[in-house]
């Protein structure tokens, strides 16, 4: 399988969109050469400012660029970008609504070596907490792609969540997708997974294997995280009464949480939610890590049959 | 062993020496990590540790130890080495860095390994901990004194200077703040990417004392943290000038550096060359 790291597709997608949008500025803070932002900064200097490592100056600089009409793309790693910057992109980004999209790398456990202290897990709570925003975790690089030119053409604030390693491409190139649909890539009426970014391809990985034990198993992309597709998740619940979500965050706040405050309200079923369980990441290889904290093929399948026992058990 | 002379000079050196073959070996091992920034610290950390601070490994908890807070919380390398050499634990445990259980985590934290004061990485935060302890120092007349060491790419935090103006105001003279001035940052040289300068000019504006020095002679890292505990009513500023990478040439000045580890064969090369110095100097 292809792989790519969703960082590296959206450095390229940013000098395409360069290429198309005069309007189109970018910043970073010390990260470009991580981040990938340089090689915007390379093809269109004018356009690219570096705000030094001064993560809060940088989100509160693009408020302003944006209101003054550009079209602003603003990356660190998610520790700096959706924390320490927090409450400017809170009220200076998303109070004011604003069109700025806070691109964030090195989100999740998979920074690996660098350790808690750079691996932020609760960054989509954050952000999905804050209104105006819009939350999108893309599993793969076609898919970052797409999300990026979408988002470009969608008025306001936005947190793209983009990782550190190269991951399998599960889409092609020319993949398209929609903000706030989500994507059903197979399909089964025992359970449903819903998962985002790296957890999608492992979600797939762990159906078939359910699938030769006979049990058949629906698999959505989830990329946007807000605003979330109700309407597919309380279908999901209907179908299946048992859902299962996946994400490479705490489950608290995240994409299990938001499936779960919907089917609550909608139709309650059972919603197991695989993440981080409410800890600190810590130094590792990022697939060292994953096997740690249970983000794995295996543990998808557990927690499968784990559902699927309380559904039997209630009827 | 407070005195500047041709025997702590030695010791010094020798510890830098020693603190500068760990880093490489360290990060030789684990294949990741931050070396620029780390070897650009060694003199400064060898000074720290082995001269001016009050700290005894037996007893990493005693109330009136002086404490150290490494604010660029990247060079952990270089903290390691010097908490190894100084007792904290065996030089041994070095080779486990940014492995997976591991107390020596990618960036320093206190509640892994005993010696490190505070949990640091997110740059710009340490400082802010060190007027903190200062405080606490102040409040129970405790006597001990707080170091800190910040890169200079750091400084272009904002929270450095809310950090700073706090100091100067609650006139902490038990702190000292070290600048790592080794003029580069990750994205190239600190004065393209955000140019902090002048660095002693802001510091002296905001009320501290300012001493400037090469940060690789450890005679005038020793005078200057001498001179600093004299000087009452006022945080004392220590800008060192320092070469990133300092003490293998093919990794000095070079901002490929800061996140690099060492490959095995640039390991060894990196090692000879730290011999060759250190043999010439008569450092053994
Ligand atoms: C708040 C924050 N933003 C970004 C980073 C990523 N980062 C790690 S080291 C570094 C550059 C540091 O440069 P400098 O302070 O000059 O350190 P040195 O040259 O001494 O290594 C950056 C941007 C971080 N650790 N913390
Ligand atoms: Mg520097």
């Amino acid at each position: 399988m292809e792989k790519q790291a969703t960082r590296d597709a959206y450095g390229e997608a940013l000098v395409e969109l360069g290429h198309l949008h005069e309007e189109v500025v970018v910043l970073d803070a010390d990260l470009s050469s991580s981040t990938k932002t340089a090689g915007f900064a390379k093809t269109f200097p004018e356009r690219f400012f570096n705000a030094g490592i001064a993560e809060q100056n940088m989100i509160g600089m693009s408020a302003g660029l944006a209101a003054a009409g550009k079209t602003v793309f603003a990356s660190s790693f998610a520790m700096f970008a959706a924390g320490r910057a927090f409450e400017q992109v809170r009220n200076s980004l998303a109070y004011a609504n604003l069109n700025v999209k806070v691109c964030a790398t090195h989100a999740g456990l998979t920074v690996g070596e660098d350790g808690g202290s750079h691996q932020a897990v609760e960054d989509i709570a954050l952000m999905r907490a804050v209104p105006n925003m819009c939350v999108v975790v893309p599993a793969d690089g076609p898919s970052t792609k797409a999300a990026l030119f979408q988002l470009y053409e969608r008025q306001g604030p936005a947190y793209l969540r983009l990782g550190r390693p190269a991951v399998p491409k599960i889409y092609d190139n020319k993949m398209d997708m929609v903000i706030g649909k989500g994507i059903e890539l197979r399909t089964g009426n025992d359970a449903a997974i819903i998962a985002c970014g790296i957890m999608v391809e492992k979600s797939l990985q762990a159906a078939r294997l359910l699938a030769e034990e006979g049990i058949q198993v629906t698999v959505v992309d989830m990329h946007t995280i807000k605003p979330i597709d109700s309407g597919m998740i309380i279908h999901l619940a209907k179908t299946t009464g048992a859902l299962l979500t996946a994400e490479e965050h705490s489950i608290l706040g995240g994409l299990g949480s938001a499936v779960a405050e919907i089917t609550a309200a909608e139709c309650p079923v059972l919603v197991e939610r695989l993440g981080i369980n409410d800890k600190f990441g810590q130094s590792g290889a990022p697939d060292q890590l994953l096997e740690h904290y249970g983000l794995t093929v295996q543990e998808i399948i557990n927690k499968i049959h784990l559902l699927l026992k309380k559904k039997k058990a209630i009827k | 062993m407070r005195e500047i002379n041709e025997q702590s000079l030695q010791l010094i050196a020798k510890k830098a020496v020693t603190i500068r073959k760990n880093i490489i070996t360290m990060l030789g091992e684990s294949g990741s990590g931050h070396t620029g920034g780390s070897m650009s610290a060694a003199d400064i950390m060898a000074c720290l540790y082995f001269w001016e601070m009050n700290i005894d490994a037996s007893q990493p908890q005693a109330p009136g130890r002086d404490r150290f807070v490494l604010s660029k919380g990247h060079a952990a390398p270089v903290l390691y080495a010097a908490l190894a050499e100084k007792g904290f634990f065996p030089v041994e445990d070095l080779m486990s860095l940014r492995k997976l259980g591991s107390p020596l985590q990618g960036h320093p934290d206190m509640r892994k390994l005993a010696g490190v004061e505070a949990s640091t990485g997110s740059l710009g935060q340490g400082i802010s901990w060190a007027v903190g302890m200062a405080l606490a120092g102040k409040m129970d007349n405790a006597g001990y004194r707080v170091y800190t060491l910040l890169g200079d790419g750091e400084l272009e935090e904002g929270m450095v200077w809310e950090a700073v103006m706090a100091a100067a105001h609650y006139r902490l003279d038990n702190l000292a703040a070290i600048v790592d001035n080794n003029g580069l940052q990750i994205d190239g040289r600190v004065q393209d990417v955000m140019d902090v300068r002048p660095i002693a000019a802001k510091f002296a504006a905001f009320n501290w004392a300012v001493i400037e020095i090469d940060g690789h002679q450890p005679e005038q890292i020793m005078t200057a943290l001498e001179k600093s505990r004299s000087i009452k009513g006022q945080p004392t500023a220590i800008i060192a000038k320092t070469i990133k990478g300092k003490g293998c040439s093919f990794m000095e000045d070079k901002a490929e550096w800061h996140g690099t580890a060492p490959k095995k064969d640039e390991a060894e090369r990196a090692l000879e060359e730290i011999e060759a110095y250190a043999h010439a100097k008569g450092i053994c």
